[in-house]
């Protein structure tokens, strides 16, 4: 977690470095944004643009629908005011954008125009740009080279650079055949060595593509969560709008005559146009988080989405342990002391490179074994399938070996005709019990004793459960390991369930049942078997490394290949969710006090009396109106760091969550516009008269 | 508010909240099919009124559409013969006065203040309406609408219930119709009716008794089957006088203690559905704290007008009337209120009145003071203090879904309510449904203050003028029925006008509540966990309360004080 908090603030840095030349590009692009085509698909800043325009033709003939209060240098503050309403609003969707389109410019930069050498059917070379790839082609690439598009290994190994894509400097080693790193990704560098590939992607399909229009926001589409907010919002705007319409005929019948600054001003105050102003820009940023945290999402709907998981899926290998298990106990049997088992373990280990034998090697030092020079003209054994044992032979003639505890009781057996010892089965069982694999360690025909291999969790992996708890997300290991041992590491790890003995589709059947019951469902994978799967998961996030299939089935990608960001993701969609929430109540909650500024402003003239309900003392009704427009557009701006960080997210219970955000956004959008219209109404009331 | 009259209060209170619990459950008992005490005697009748609608019609399942279908056409067709019985009653029989039938206008008026719950009348009853009418023109459809919100609530409630099936069967309307008469609203007016003629309501066919005066001289009194009808106006929410006075006539309301009977009547089905719904969706401390909720806006309105009442207007205390309570008498601002009910009587009646939006009266809201109008006003306009039988807990539990989608996305999940998801298609619902009411009402309200026939119908003129038609259109859109007074309504433009407002109001908006349980119940249902919001808190409950205030109450604001804020502070200068 450290390491990707590292890297995203590395980046955020980045982002930083940018933002002056943001904002300068975002001013301008909000001005393109008062366009009518723009303007319509945010209703609310739709209703607010009308009104700017009335405003603006009152503002040079007063009288323009009947003789009205209200003179040419008010209505054309009021018209200024909606002006930057309208304005902050752009702006705030602009810069949303622009940070994304900053980073697919960078991106953009990658995707220079290559040659690639496509093998003909003869097996010839052709030079041909890369935009004229194809699907199934097949294409050559050397070291140097850029890699052209998308696709699959066929033939060759090679180190090559990810950075473009992944951020990530450490070169990746790929060859064909492994279900993790086969496949190239266009814009990448190859390093050393060559590589054949097929093409998987058409041109304007690869993944570069792919992440430039998400980032981008090019084919941004709402989200439903963001369409039925925007509805209501609509519909709020509806209703304010009959509201205001139908005030001139009812003060009319009272013989006071509204102006239309002022029923528009009025309307432009109600509308929630704070959230109206933000929503879109809180969506982009939303993305943009995920992108930070070098997560693809392929659309807003799948970090939404993440917000509401309530099943995650995680395998045990990789996700919560560390990819391999480590020795952790020396166990001699009767006759034998640990330092003697440590010993023969070490002899047995000297050759094995794999990081178990590695791991068996350093615990068997730290336990006193030490290196016998006759080692040197010892031989190594590796491990086979077939004796599922690997070992050394030594210069004495000695076999010592280690395996499987069945294997090697066979292996005395049939060699030495040696009898197995009755307590190397209790000392085996005794490992399993721990969770750990038992390893029998023989010296020729006398075992020795047992080495338990144990899987070694990620630090801070229980912490992280026990967040996921109090969030109300259950989390589900699976393993491939038996019932036994996989509960043993559930129990230690703190995951809510596990699946032993798992098989590929073990975790669809999982998903599936989950589902039926009711729960949104996360995993992560990245290999081929794992992509049904996926697709059936609500939150698929397949890993970057991982096969092509896997990637396509997900709707989101991670570019670090670290799975344990499922659980980021997670918090990223719920603060989208939180911020959209929270803006909201912010929004309704602050017509209380325009409501008080407002309306004895507008009547206090015709009917007295109602000055008792100016509890703001406002100075006169022109100010309090203006005051609370003013109010009105400036607290845009000064949310928008808000919308685009998002609000405050700590995992606590939703009934935590939901009394800290009321008592910030509802009872502080109560108090907070009684305060800033009085004080704008303060420094308005020095000049205007 | 003196002494005696909190006791009176809490009294009538504490009996409406004890009432409702077991009320609530044999509700829910009666239309989930259970055994209840009353099946012996009234299974076959049942089956009898089952097969003259036709067995299987009455078997069949139904959805949403189904339901609201079927809620349709059966009260079109009692609006047009309520509005054929009213046209031609002068052939009728039992007409014992004469009386013609009614314009167009006026019967497409009645009948639909009638079929709606509303009870709006621009007529009074004792010089308009044969005693036939009465029965068959007002008495019969304030048992079919009542009978038809409560179901609707009902079938809306199936839905919220998370049915197997996806709601292709919120259970069958006529099966619930015939359920909702026989098992709810007829044996509880055959047990109270008598209970009214002991006190002195007229229950007769006779419909004139003459007096020969002291003084010599002749007086008409016109009688009728008061006292049946007065039950069924208090039990079924309607809220349609046999006489123009209303439940201030003595015939209609005699004693304090049938004052409290009607009270009561009107309160404990909209109490007890409350309940209901807490057993139908399995979630009793949700219903609590929706009765909480309500209960809160209750109380605070029946406190706001008895003590408003009571302290009289600065005019009254100028006149040297004694405001204060002692020497035998109550005090306070008695204009318009009979003396047998006193402040307190009148002033719980006629909050009780609007919130459930029964619209009876037993005193002139007119010579209200401004602030105790206005809490009138308010309940109506809320309309879901409890409200109209069934359709108040459906607009209660309309703001509720605003209230989970905003507070849901303040706990970062995608809202749901009682395990369903709240996406586009419900907020769409929702909205419309919110969106109905401020429209019905203030879109009339200034089309009449705008033109010369709305105003020319007015008693008053400035801001009391301004309340007198914004209160009346308020009512009808609530299907309340009460008025304001003040303003002669009986004329084509009102009576249509208004006939619509009210069609509007209650059909549109049950359709609407109908649809969006259907597309809650045809959705999956997502189990709960930790970081699921919760709605049965008290935190949930103030932010449900806040909601109804702010997107409800407020939107009401501009036009409350051009009305009866203006009033008010007309009244108290320094105030």
């Amino acid at each position: 977690m450290n390491e990707i908090t590292h890297r995203s603030e590395r980046k955020a840095q980045a982002y930083q470095a940018q933002a002056g030349g943001l904002v300068k590009r975002a001013l301008w692009e909000s001005l393109r944004k008062f366009d009518p085509r723009v303007q319509i698909r945010n209703p609310v800043m739709f209703i607010v643009w009308l009104g700017m325009w009335l405003t603006f033709l009152l503002a040079f003939d007063p009288d323009l629908f009947g003789r009205a209060a209200g003179g040419a240098m008010y209505n054309a503050t009021v018209a200024a005011i909606l002006f930057f309403t309208v304005w902050f609003a752009n702006f705030a969707e602009a810069l949303a954008e622009g940070r994304g389109r900053a980073q697919a410019d960078a991106l953009r930069h990658t995707k220079t125009d290559v040659l690639a050498r496509r093998i003909k059917a003869d097996g010839t070379l052709e030079s041909v740009p890369a935009e004229g790839l194809r699907k199934g082609d097949r294409v050559r690439v050397d070291r140097g080279d850029i890699i052209p598009t998308d696709g699959e290994i066929l033939e060759g190994i090679a180190s090559v650079d990810e950075s473009a894509i992944t951020g990530e400097s450490a070169p990746v080693l790929k060859e064909p055949g492994t279900d993790m790193f086969s496949t190239v990704t266009g814009g990448t560098k190859i390093l050393s060595d060559w590589l054949v590939f097929k093409v998987s992607a058409d041109p304007g399909q690869t993944f570069l593509d792919r992440m430039i229009h998400l980032v981008e926001g090019a084919r941004r589409q709402k989200t439903p969560n963001e369409i039925a907010l925007t509805v209501l919002l609509a519909v709020l705007s509806l209703i304010f709008l009959i509201v205001v319409a139908t005030l001139k005929p009812l003060a009319a019948f009272l013989h006071i005559d509204l102006g239309v600054a002022t029923l528009v001003a009025l309307l432009v105050a109600l509308m929630p146009t704070t959230i109206g102003a933000l929503l879109s820009a809180i969506g982009i940023a939303g993305i943009d988080r995920a992108t930070r945290f070098n997560v693809l999402a392929m659309s807003g709907r799948a970090v939404e989405a993440a917000g509401d998981v309530q099943t995650l899926m995680l395998d045990k290998t990789g996700t919560i342990t560390m990819g391999n298990r480590q020795a952790t106990e020396f166990i001699g049997l009767p006759g034998f002391e640990e330092l003697a088992v440590a010993q023969a373990a070490m002899a047995a280990s000297w050759f094995d490179t794999t990081p178990e034998g590695r791991s068996i090697v350093s615990l068997a030092m730290t336990r006193g074994a030490r290196r016998e020079p006759s080692w040197d003209q010892a031989q190594g054994l590796e491990f086979s399938a077939e004796t599922r044992m690997s070992g050394t032979n030594l210069a004495d003639g000695t076999r010592a070996r280690k395996g499987a505890v069945a294997a090697v009781a066979r292996f005395i057996q049939e060699n030495f005709k040696a009898p197995v010892p009755a307590e190397l089965k209790e000392a085996a069982e005794t490992v399993a019990r721990k969770g750990a694999t038992p390893l029998a360690v023989t010296l020729d025909g006398t075992i020795v004793g047992v080495i338990a291999l144990s899987d070694v969790l990620k630090p801070g992996m229980r912490e992280r459960f026990d967040y996921m708890r109090t969030l109300g997300i259950r989390t589900i290991m699976v393993t491939g390991d038996n019932p036994i041992t996989a509960r043993v590491i559930a129990g230690q790890a703190g995951v809510d369930d596990f699946i032993a003995e798992a098989k590929p589709e073990d975790k669809i059947r999982v998903i599936r049942s989950e589902q039926a019951k009711g729960r949104l469902v996360a995993m992560t994978g990245d290999g081929t078997n794992d992509a049904p799967a996926l697709a059936q998961a609500d939150v698929g996030l397949a890993m970057h490394s991982g096969t092509v299939p896997a990637k396509e089935a997900a709707n989101m990608i991670d570019l670090d290949s670290d799975p344990t960001k499922l659980i980021d993701v997670v918090a990223i969609g719920k603060q989208l969710l939180i911020t959209r929430g929270a803006l909201t109540t912010f929004s309704i909650a602050n017509d209380v006090a325009k409501y008080f500024a407002m309306l004895p402003a507008m009547f206090m003239r015709s009917l007295p009396g109602l000055g008792a309900l100016n509890i703001m003392h406002l100075a006169t009704p022109q100010t309090a109106v203006l005051s609370a427009l003013i109010f009105n557009a400036l607290i845009i701006p000064i949310l928008i760091p808000l919308a685009l960080r998002g609000v405050r997210f700590r995992p606590t219970g939703a009934d935590a969550l939901l009394a800290r955000n009321v008592l910030i956004y509802g009872v502080g959008g109560l108090i907070v516009p009684f305060v800033g219209i009085k004080v704008i109404d303060m420094a308005l009331s020095l000049f205007w008269h | 508010m003196t002494a005696s009259g909190f006791w009176q209060i809490a009294l009538v209170l504490g009996i409406a909240f004890g009432l409702s619990i077991p009320f609530g459950a044999y509700l829910a008992r009666v239309f989930r099919g259970e055994r209840t005490w009353l099946d012996p005697i009234l299974n076959p009748v049942d089956a009898f009124l089952c097969r003259i609608v036709g067995r299987r019609t009455t078997a069949l399942p139904m959805d949403w559409k189904g339901y609201a279908v079927s809620m349709l056409v059966t009260n079109a067709m009692m609006g047009l013969l309520v509005y054929l019985i009213l046209s031609i009653q002068g052939v009728l029989p039992w007409n014992p006065l004469r009386f013609s039938g009614l314009n167009p206008f006026l019967a497409f008026n009645t009948a639909a203040s009638f079929i709606t719950n509303t009870d709006w009348q621009n007529y009074a009853g004792e010089s308009a309406l044969s005693l036939f009418s009465q029965m068959a023109a007002i008495t019969f459809p304030m048992f079919a609408a009542a009978a038809t919100g409560l179901v609707a609530a009902i079938a809306f409630f199936r839905a919220l219930a998370a049915p197997a099936d996806g709601g292709r069967n919120l259970g069958n309307f006529y099966h619930d119709f015939i359920r909702a008469l026989t098992r709810v609203l007829l044996p509880l007016c055959l047990v109270v009716t008598p209970v009214l003629v002991w006190q002195g309501s007229p229950e007769t066919l006779t419909g004139v008794a003459v007096a020969h005066l002291m003084q010599g001289g002749v007086q008409h009194i016109p009688l009728g089957p008061v006292a049946d009808l007065e039950v069924i106006k208090q039990l079924g929410t309607n809220g349609g006088g046999f006489f123009a006075a209303n439940s201030a006539h003595p015939f209609e309301n005699p004693t304090p203690l049938t004052n409290v009977v009607e009270i009561l009547l009107m309160m404990v089905t909209s109490l007890s559905l409350v309940v209901t719904f807490g057993i139908f969706v399995g979630q009793r401390r949700l219903a609590w704290v929706m009765y909480a909720v309500m209960g809160v806006l209750l109380v605070g309105g029946i406190a706001v007008t008895v003590c408003a009442e009571q302290a009289g207007t600065p005019a009254l205390a100028a006149s040297g009337i004694m405001l204060q309570a002692g020497h035998g008498q109550m005090g306070g601002n008695m204009v318009g209120k009979e003396t047998r009910f006193g402040v307190t009587g009148s002033a719980l009646f006629d909050t009780v009145s609007t919130a459930f939006t029964t619209g009876s009266v037993n005193s002139a809201l007119d010579s209200y003071t401004p602030l105790g109008g206005m809490v009138s006003l308010g309940q109506m306009m809320l309309n879901c203090v409890f409200g109209g039988k069934g359709v108040g807990t459906l607009n209660f539990l309309m703001y509720g879904i605003f209230a989970v989608f905003i507070a849901g996305l303040m706990v970062g999940r995608t809202p749901e309510f009682l395990g369903k998801k709240l996406e586009r298609r419900e907020i769409v619902l929702a909205a419309l449904a919110l969106l109905i009411h401020p429209l019905i009402i203030l879109l009339p309200a200034a089309w009449a203050l705008a033109s010369p026939y709305g105003v020319s119908a007015l008693g008053n003129a400035a801001s009391h003028g301004l309340s007198e038609i914004l209160y009346a259109f308020t009512s009808a859109a609530a299907n309340n029925g009460s008025a304001f007074a003040g303003l002669q309504a009986n004329t084509p433009w009102y009576n249509s006008v208004l006939g619509l407002v009210m069609l509007i109001g209650r059909y549109v908006s049950i359709i609407l509540m109908l649809a969006l349980g259907g597309s809650l119940a045809a959705k999956p249902s997502v189990s709960a966990t930790a970081g699921t919001l919760r709605t049965d808190t008290a935190l949930f409950g103030g932010f449900w309360l806040a909601t109804i205030i702010v997107v409800g109450a407020l939107t009401f604001l501009p036009a409350l004080v051009l009305g009866p804020l203006a009033e008010i502070f007309m009244m108290h200068p320094h105030g």
